[in-house]
């Protein structure tokens, strides 16, 4: 082997990262043109506004407050997307990440307002129910070989009804949410560490740092321990790991339980700050779990990529209460991330193409026919 | 009991209809996760041809106009999956979620700027169809016979006939097992799948009015259709991918979507006392049992979800 530098497009991680931001400028694009048709006047200053979301404030303090709520909102997505990812890992599509998210707050805030129990045991209760649920999608799938998509969506269906119908229980007589943790168990709400005197904003917990300490070990999980080879492997071809005395039923399981557990504690991440309560009165899945796999494919499949795409997403939908409401409506920013994940579907086509210009550059240059063979096959 | 007998047909339309379409997409090869998308897209065709069509036309050819309304948007949205799933060979279970989600957010932000266009004061994403509801409508004593009932019955024969009986189904059917070989006696895969994947997004469409028009006379696009096309796909699975199956599971499945909106008309279920919240996840219980019945020696077509490669043997 010849030492060749390689070229800096040729690493996946940079390729990955240039079809990411061609998805999201064209998403936005796209959106900009549908904000153009409905009404061409503030088409501009409205995207502006969905982009800069906080910036939107003038004065400092503002802005750092209101920097701290995207973070807040920003946690739950991430775990989400973590959950999302985790699964597509070894070969499972947890789109049941909606559900999961939903018995997470169903445990959190029954316990913590119910039961009067701390925020640890809320918690570790939202992970586990969470996990349950997931435990269901995982055991169809490996015993009786039911498509995890669909036992997924029917188990979003179950959980919004049971969320709904056992939160009825704690709800606010005077309104459709349930009560607010402030005012009735303070033991639940996580500690904030003096974060929320950094940001000004009591919303701000510890959840922000855990969760990105959660995505670093998931890294690591899954790259760095034969635990996360062995689920890998499982996903990339069932029947051969189980020829290498693999457990491939157990593997497809835990996936699921630890993607659910995830995704119930994001949940637990986010109705535990009070920053939001359930209205009992819903009549869809939280976007949260949708808008989860939006992060995952725009992060690339990558732990640390999902940190950034899922901030991104969260800006562009609290970005989203800042277009002309007169004019447009806030659901613009679901379209935009709706419109990114189906982007996200050509990211291997833009990888070849991408893999196809260097090679003909790289011939071009060397006059080598080797740098074909090298990567010929690939992508 | 007449009107749990209403509702189950009518229900049982819808699903036979969206079944059907997921039905033709798979034996071509592929997996339409998208047909929720696809319903809420053909159900504002629909809505909004009864918006915007005169009143006064007569009631066949209103009801032709509405159904074609539908099953256009239906077709040109199933395009984006069409493109991406077999052209660029993307991910199929990606761009069907891609496809649910945006047909909500795009249905809606449509609706909504409609709305508000008209009066800038209405920001909801409702459409009203009160009049135009009742041409689809025929009142026989206390039943109320909705013409979907008669056009899934003609849909369903058509869909089987067309299937087995005809050059143009067995060649579909043949790129969804096994694509080389229909490649090798000259059946051009691609197109064969296109039209498979157009079949259904028409078919979604049509499902996707009928559904709207089931029960209420105005439909609030930010709901969706509360998980109906996959309901479908359940049935589907169900079905086995045969036509005359998929009635059948479709008639049971309408038959437990029909007893939520109906059971307090029976008195030994109102006596049971059970909470309204059971009623309405029964479908959803019962498509995962039957799921789990059902799943572990599956019919599928062998093909399914693989992007056709020409060089792969």
């Amino acid at each position: 082997m010849s030492k060749e530098k390689t070229n800096f497009f040729k690493k996946p991680g940079v390729q990955s990262l240039i079809a990411s931001l061609i998805c999201i400028i064209l998403g936005l694009l796209i959106a900009f043109v549908v904000l153009l048709i409905i009404n061409p006047a503030s088409a501009f200053s409205s995207i502006m506004n969905i982009i800069k979301n906080f910036f939107w404030f003038k004065s400092p303090v503002s802005r750092l407050k209101y920097f701290g709520e995207t973070l807040v909102k920003t946690v739950p997505l991430l775990m989400c997307a973590l959950a999302v990812l985790f699964s597509y890992k070894v070969g499972l599509f947890n789109i049941g990440t909606p559900g999961q998210y939903c018995a997470g707050i169903v445990a959190a805030l029954y316990a913590g307002l119910k039961w009067q129990l701390g925020w640890i045991p809320c918690m570790l209760l939202a992970m586990i129910a969470g996990a349950l649920l997931a435990s269901i999608v995982g055991v169809l799938k490996a015993y009786l070989n039911v498509n995890e998509v669909i036992s997924g969506i029917m188990l979003n269906w179950i959980c919004l009804y049971f969320t709904n119908a056992t939160l009825t229980a704690v709800k606010n007589p005077s309104s459709k949410d349930t009560l607010s943790l402030a005012s009735t168990n303070k033991s639940a709400l996580l500690p904030t560490l003096g974060l929320d005197q950094l940001f000004k904003d009591k919303y701000v917990t510890i959840a922000i740092p855990i969760a990105i300490i959660i995505a670093v070990l998931i890294m690591i999980i899954l790259d760095k321990t034969k635990f996360g080879y062995e689920l890998k492997a499982t996903g990339i071809n069932k029947n051969a790991a189980k020829y290498c005395g693999m457990m491939e039923k157990r593997n497809i399981i835990v996936t699921l339980v630890i993607s659910g557990a995830l995704a119930g504690l994001g949940a637990a991440f986010y109705y535990l700050t009070d920053f939001e309560q359930w209205a009992v009165t819903s009549s869809t899945v939280p976007a949260m779990g949708f808008n989860g796999i939006a992060a995952t494919f725009l992060g690339g499949l990558n732990p640390i990529g999902t940190i950034f795409s899922s901030y991104f997403i969260t800006h562009i939908t609290a970005g989203g209460a800042f277009v002309d409401l007169t004019k447009y409506s806030s659901q613009i920013t679901d379209l935009i991330s709706a419109l990114i994940i189906y982007l996200c579907g050509f990211v291997l086509f833009m990888k070849t193409v991408m893999n196809n210009i260097i090679r003909r550059n790289e011939t071009k240059r060397t006059g080598k026919y080797e740098n074909f063979k090298q990567d010929g096959g690939k992508n | 009991m007449l009107l749990l007998i209403q509702y189950t047909l009518i229900f049982a339309s819808v699903l036979i209809l969206v079944a059907l379409g997921g039905c033709y997409s798979e034996h071509s090869g592929v997996i339409n996760l998208g047909l929720e998308g696809i319903m809420v897209m053909g159900a504002l065709g629909g809505a909004l041809a009864m918006r915007y069509l005169p009143i006064s036309i007569p009631g066949f050819f209103y009801i032709l106009l509405v159904l074609l309304f539908a099953i256009i948007v239906g077709v040109a949205y199933s395009a984006l999956l069409a493109v991406a799933a077999i052209n660029f060979k993307a991910d199929q279970t990606i761009v069907g979620t891609a496809l649910n989600m945006l047909g909500t957010a795009a249905a809606t932000v449509i609706v909504k700027a409609i709305n508000t266009a008209r009066n800038p004061h209405d920001v909801s994403s409702i459409i009203q169809y009160i009049e135009p509801k009742k041409k689809f409508i025929v009142k026989m004593g206390a039943f109320e016979f909705n013409w979907f009932m008669l056009i899934t019955l003609i849909v369903l024969g058509c869909a089987w006939f067309v299937l087995y009986k005809t050059k143009f189904g067995l060649r579909l059917m043949a790129c969804g097992e096994h694509p080389q070989a229909a490649d090798s006696v000259g059946i051009n895969v691609l197109k064969m799948r296109w039209a498979g994947v157009m079949i259904s997004g028409g078919l979604g469409g049509l499902g996707g009015v009928c559904y709207i028009l089931a029960g209420v006379s105005e439909w609030r696009f930010e709901y969706g259709v509360a998980g109906f096309g996959f309901l479908a796909l359940a049935v589907m699975i169900f079905g086995q991918w045969k036509p005359t199956k998929i009635a059948l599971a479709a008639l049971m499945f309408g038959f437990f979507r029909a007893l939520s909106n109906t059971y307090f008309g029976f008195g030994f279920l109102t006596a049971l006392n059970l909470p309204s919240t059971f009623y309405n996840m029964m479908p959803y219980i019962i498509s995962i049992i039957v799921l789990a019945l059902t799943s572990k020696n599956s019919k599928a077509p062998k093909a399914e979800g693989i992007p056709y490669d020409k060089g792969q043997r």
